[in-house]
């Protein structure tokens, strides 16, 4: 596993050629709770990469090391290829982080308007705040905004510096559906304009969405690294939902189905091969309707992945 | 638009003169109208006080005379080395605090917002809410405490005591890197007022219990009153040089103590 995660970074470095900003053999700790554990990550110029992981992997970590919040136990950090505290570096960066408290009593305009002020070339007030979607909310005070509204705040704070590299730590938590759409759209529109993005998220479907390649992250390890598609080709299989009369044990019988479960009126079943499970199922049940087969999704993958990696471990001890 | 070869160009970004006396204009102005909007602060530190200096120096005591000088005016010296005070210690140590311990801090300085900028905005903020203060205890004065003062005696007062604003700025900035968030208001009080109380700002120093007297020498607070008092002729006369050393080096220590925790944060909280 390990070896086959270094030739995939190794083949990325080919495919993809310009670094922007590298973890090598990177391990950090918060006293006796181990962070990460030599981890090798890199962003490269023009991609969108997302970190992807359950809460407490050590994303935000990542993110820190980057920006020259923290410093790592042993390892070494570069953005722009030098120390990720350089000044300069900080002036072509634009970060969203997760923060507990911002001054309320500032207004949306006066907010973005003193962190343009560090920016050398920022972008105009209007433009941002179309970005971020704030136009009407634009001389409401922090403190009378709602979760989504301080989140797009936040958001419109990391991009008006016009920066080049845009860190965006979960950068859609708290967002309604519509809201993180928006982002969504928002994030790929920066990702066209030639942006170096890496955003953090526990949402496999946002990963997929927006990611040019995905990095798998748990318990401070990265597991698995790729384009979505080749994240989840790491699982085969697919998914059947359809309505059956026979019993999740008939279908345990099936060649192929790896599991099945009733979910309210039909029944999912996990399969390696669906075409032959389907033949199968047709003729033994003439009543079956409503039938579905979609690809194992992210969720899947991803669980499967972290699963698969305890195994592993398990194996090396 | 950039590029990815844009991305990876190592060209120095210059940023001229004006773009940072801008930030510093900014910061500061943001961080005034941050704390002018915070009813909190504003209540706290201006309307105490001026309602001391209502109560006890116009209310209760407005014929009263002190060492042959109106109560009144003396109490502008004294409340307003108070108020000075006040504004000062929450205008650095309760927001700092906060913008460590809650991560706002993090976000400013993962922006390229030169660091300093930060703390001479909290700096300035105090100077200015100390000015504004001693300004309202003179006018109060002048309107119904019979207090008559030279112009030029009254600026002086006014410049000695915003100056005097500086160590107690440096002092909530150390409070600010040593104290969490929820705390350092408490904090601030728990030396704030004693400090207050044992200077002589509440009751004047000749009317202090003599330990108290004798504490009073060591304190940054009874030399920056014993310097307003002077300005209008009152005090206890020492030498104007010594009060102005202790503040001095006052403030370096402050500093110096701030600083300590500044580094500690560093590569912990920051870089």
């Amino acid at each position: 596993m390990i070896t086959t995660l270094e030739a995939t970074q190794n083949r990325q470095r080919a495919r993809y050629g310009a670094v922007v900003a590298t973890l090598e053999g990177v391990s950090t700790s918060y006293g006796e709770v181990r962070a990460l554990r030599n981890v090798n990550f890199a962003v490269y110029a023009g991609q969108v990469v997302a970190l992807l992981g359950p809460n407490g992997a050590g994303k935000t970590t990542a993110v820190k090391l980057l920006l020259g919040l923290m410093r790592p136990d042993s390892g070494k950090v570069r953005v722009f290829g030098s120390d990720p505290t350089n000044p300069q570096n900080r002036m072509r960066t634009g970060a969203m982080l997760q923060v507990g408290r911002v001054p309320e009593t500032l207004r949306v305009r006066e907010h973005i308007d003193l962190f343009s002020s560090y920016y050398p070339k920022p972008l105009p007030l209007e433009e941002v705040l179309a970005a971020a979607g704030l136009e009407k909310l634009r001389d409401r005070k922090f403190g009378d905004l709602s979760g989504g509204q301080r989140q797009r705040t936040l958001f419109a704070l990391a991009i008006c510096g016009h920066p080049d590299l845009l860190f965006l730590d979960e950068p859609t938590v708290g967002l309604d559906v519509e809201a993180r759409r928006a982002l969504w759209e928002e994030i790929r529109r920066l990702a066209k304009r030639g942006k170096t993005v890496l955003l953090t998220t526990h949402y496999l479907e946002e990963a997929d969405f927006l990611a040019d390649r995905i990095a798998v992250i748990n318990q401070g390890e990265i597991i698995a690294e790729g384009t979505p598609v080749e994240i989840k080709a790491q699982t085969s299989g697919k998914l059947i939902r359809c309505t059956t009369a026979l019993s999740v044990e008939n279908l345990l019988q099936i060649p192929g189905v790896n599991s099945a479960k009733q979910d309210r009126e039909a029944m999912v079943i996990r399969v390696g091969d669906a075409e032959s499970v389907v033949r199968t199922l047709l003729a033994r049940d003439p009543s079956l309707s409503g039938l579905e087969i979609t690809s194992a999704g992210l969720e899947e993958a991803f669980l499967a992945l972290t699963q698969d990696n305890g195994q592993n471990k398990n194996r090396q001890n | 638009m950039s590029t990815a070869a844009a991305v990876l160009s190592n060209t120095q970004i210059e940023r001229s003169t004006s773009q940072t006396a801008t930030i510093y204009l900014k910061e500061a102005k943001y961080e005034f109208l941050k704390n002018l909007r915070l009813r909190v602060y504003t209540a706290s530190v201006i309307s105490f006080p001026l309602m001391f200096y209502v109560l006890f120096g116009l209310v209760l005591n407005a014929k009263a005379t002190i060492g042959g000088m109106g109560l009144p005016t003396y109490l502008i010296a004294t409340y307003g080395t108070f108020g000075v005070m006040g504004a000062s210690l929450f205008g650095t140590a309760s927001g700092l605090a906060a913008d460590r311990g809650l991560g706002w801090l993090q976000v400013k300085r993962a922006s390229p917002m030169p660091p300093f900028a930060y703390f001479t905005a909290k700096v300035v903020l105090s100077m200015i809410f100390s000015a504004i203060v001693v300004f309202l205890l003179l006018v109060l004065g002048v309107a119904f405490g019979g207090v008559r003062l030279p112009l030029m005696e009254m600026a002086k007062l006014l410049g000695t005591l915003v100056a005097g604003s500086l160590p107690f700025s440096a002092m909530g900035l150390a409070i600010g890197y040593f104290a969490g968030p929820n705390s350092a208001p408490a904090a601030i009080n728990l030396i704030y007022l004693p400090l207050s109380f044992c200077s002589g700002l509440w009751v004047p120093y000749m009317f202090l219990p003599k330990v108290v007297r004798q504490i009073a020498l060591a304190l940054p607070p009874y030399h920056l009153s014993q310097l307003a008092l002077g300005v209008v002729g009152a005090g206890r006369h020492e030498s104007t040089a010594t009060h102005w050393e202790v503040l001095l080096a006052f403030t370096l220590i402050c500093f110096g103590v701030a600083r300590i925790g500044f580094q500690r944060d560093k590569g912990k909280l920051y870089g």
